[in-house]
């Protein structure tokens, strides 16, 4: 019988040889993703209430990223619960090197084929390297930390496929805001989305986790994308293991709930007006927007390949009169290999400011928050009303290339002025 | 008992119910806030057993599970909607706190009187006479909110697995 990547998985992970969509099964988890701020200090309490232990401490994994750099007494104090958490129980944990979303794939631990959960909404990010991973909370959390099982509804697959290739000047985030505006908030239904066609296979793994990040703003429980020879590479490249990849896709007849199909080729580069992913439009709808604030950050939007790609635009060019440009990236590993690259330099020339390897301001964390009617353009995911400061503030979104565009021109503007 | 509803519309997002910026005050600030930028009156007029109605994809936005913790801490006697986020949805039901799909919900107004069936799957227009079907919810997943969420749930669990160790 055939079936989508997604029954394949929870299929294999409770125990099934085939699922159907609409049951509720319950399923072992191979790996859970936890972070300092949903982690330890909220599933630690639960767990000595529940007196039981972690259920094995090898499949969990921990990242601090929400409190760092720790620069508050209680971010600090946090970070400390954090870390004596991760000594007692000897999970792996990664300190202070990234957000998790980014830092875990770039562990080589998140394997195609994974059933894993995170405790963060943008956890369906690891469906980039076909894992069925989606986000809880932190006492559903602490429930599978106790058993190493969860309920879950078998989902429906919502295809979706790109065809053509994306132009000069478009990445992975301007096809998000297009879906987010095609589709609204809740085209995925909380089923699964998986991602196909020409398009997307052309896309690099950090551009592929772009897309699966975003599923959780489309409203899908997880964003897949069938692993490949990218995939493979990129496991190579970080020193994880490649599992037999021969199975992990949907098959060919396998019942989907809606398949739809783009062309990416003709799409423009996208923003988002405030306060929600689905007010898109094409950037230069938007060109009269004066911004104050321009924000390269956070698991969406400031992976190596974001930041190369808002240098891109910077190189030989100064921030407009007035406008502050804050870098957050990703990781310490992004961050290194763009300091290597000249990367770092070339946003340090700019003028701008950089950050904690940390969820930050996207997290509504950190001295930089936004201030009251300050308008910021931000190649995070998310510009919900008071998200990243007060309720005044104004967020639109856009790909890296749009958000360093804009903080030269002082507006928004269609960043491919910027690449001729 | 029955209570007021609060008619909301769609999208109504986890910042909008536990605003990012009383995340740090803890449940009794954040409640107090809850839903501030959408009904500036709800935190401070709602009653236990106030039902919160809206349209559809309730909850979206982050995992946070304030967002349906605080509406427990309001005692809110359920929410009824359109459709809900998946995270939302889990997390409310793991926090023992009702929530139910209407497949439509013509005839409900903001302020009418109404009681929550959960376990039959009615929300009950008192004032008007007037009941709205509501889908019924898994039986496992009504378990874990008849004990009250996934912990008591879990708890259970673990004492019945304790006893039959000993036994």
């Amino acid at each position: 019988m055939q079936q989508t990547l997604a029954q394949k998985i929870i299929a294999r992970a409770s125990g099934r040889d085939h699922v159907t969509p609409g049951e509720v099964v319950t399923a072992q988890v191979d790996l859970a993703m936890i972070h300092d701020s949903g982690g330890p200090r909220r599933v630690a309490p639960i767990l000595a209430d529940l007196g039981v232990g972690l259920w094995d401490k090898d499949k969990v994994f921990l990242v601090s990223d929400h409190f760092v750099p720790g620069d508050t007494e209680e971010g600090a104090s946090i970070l400390a619960l954090t870390r004596d958490w991760a000594r007692e129980t000897g999970v792996r944990f990664l300190d202070g090197q990234g957000i998790c979303h980014v830092v875990l794939p770039e562990s080589g631990q998140l394997q195609p084929g994974m059933f894993a959960v995170g405790g963060d909404s943008h956890s369906p990010t690891g469906g980039a390297m076909g894992a069925f991973m989606f986000g809880i909370g932190a006492t559903e959390m602490a429930g599978v930390l106790a058993t190493g099982e969860i309920w879950v509804k078998v989902p429906e697959t919502i295809r979706i496929e790109w065809t053509g290739r994306l132009g000069e000047g478009l990445m992975a985030k301007d096809i998000m805001l297009a879906l987010c505006g095609r589709l609204g908030m809740d085209g995925g239904k909380y089923q699964a989305v998986e991602y196909s066609g020409d398009a997307i296979r052309a896309l690099s793994m950090q551009e592929r986790m772009t897309l699966a990040n975003m599923a959780a703003e489309l409203g899908g429980q997880t964003g897949l994308i069938a692993p490949d020879q990218v995939t493979a590479a990129f496991l190579r490249d970080v020193g994880g293991d490649v599992p037999d990849l021969s199975d992990l896709h949907t098959d060919e007849g396998a019942r989907v709930l809606e398949h739809h199909t783009f062309v990416a080729t003709s799409l423009a580069p996208q923003v988002a007006a405030p306060h929600s992913p689905a007010n898109a439009m094409p950037a230069d709808e938007a060109e009269k927007t004066a911004v104050d604030v321009a924000y390269v950050g956070a698991c969406t939007g400031a992976k190596y390949e974001d930041l190369a790609a808002a240098a891109r635009v910077l190189k030989g060019r100064t921030l407009a009169a007035g406008v502050e440009l804050l870098v957050a990236p990703s990781s310490k590993r992004d961050q290194d290999r763009a300091a290597k690259d000249g990367i770092m330099a070339v946003f340090e020339s700019a003028g701008a400011k950089v950050l904690p390897n940390a969820c930050g301001i996207c997290a509504g964390y950190g001295t930089h928050r936004l201030g009251a009617d300050v308008t910021c353009i931000s190649s995070t995911a998310r510009n919900f009303k008071g998200r990243m400061g007060e309720t005044s503030s104004q967020i639109w979104l856009g790909s890296p290339l749009t958000v360093a565009a804009a903080a030269v021109a002082g507006h928004i503007v269609d960043p491919r002025e910027m690449l001729s | 008992m029955s209570g007021r509803v609060f008619l909301l519309g769609d999208d109504i997002d986890t910042d909008q119910l536990a605003p990012g910026q009383y995340m740090r005050g803890g449940i009794e600030a954040i409640a107090a806030h809850c839903l501030e930028a959408t009904r500036p009156d709800f935190a401070t007029t709602v009653q236990p057993g106030d039902i919160v109605v809206a349209g559809r994809n309730f909850g979206a936005g982050s995992s946070r599970e304030q967002a349906a913790e605080a509406l427990r801490h309001l005692q809110v006697a359920g929410v009824v909607a359109l459709s809900f986020a998946g995270i939302f949805y889990r997390n409310a039901v793991n926090l023992g706190l009702p929530v139910l799909i209407a497949p439509v919900l013509k005839g409900v107004g903001d302020g009418d009187r109404a009681t929550l069936d959960a376990e039959a799957g009615v929300l009950c227009l008192t004032g008007k006479n007037t009941d709205i079907a509501l889908e019924p919810m898994p039986e496992n997943l009504r378990d874990i909110i008849d004990s009250g969420g996934l912990v008591p749930h879990l708890k259970k669990r673990f004492a019945a697995s304790r006893k039959g160790q000993m036994a």
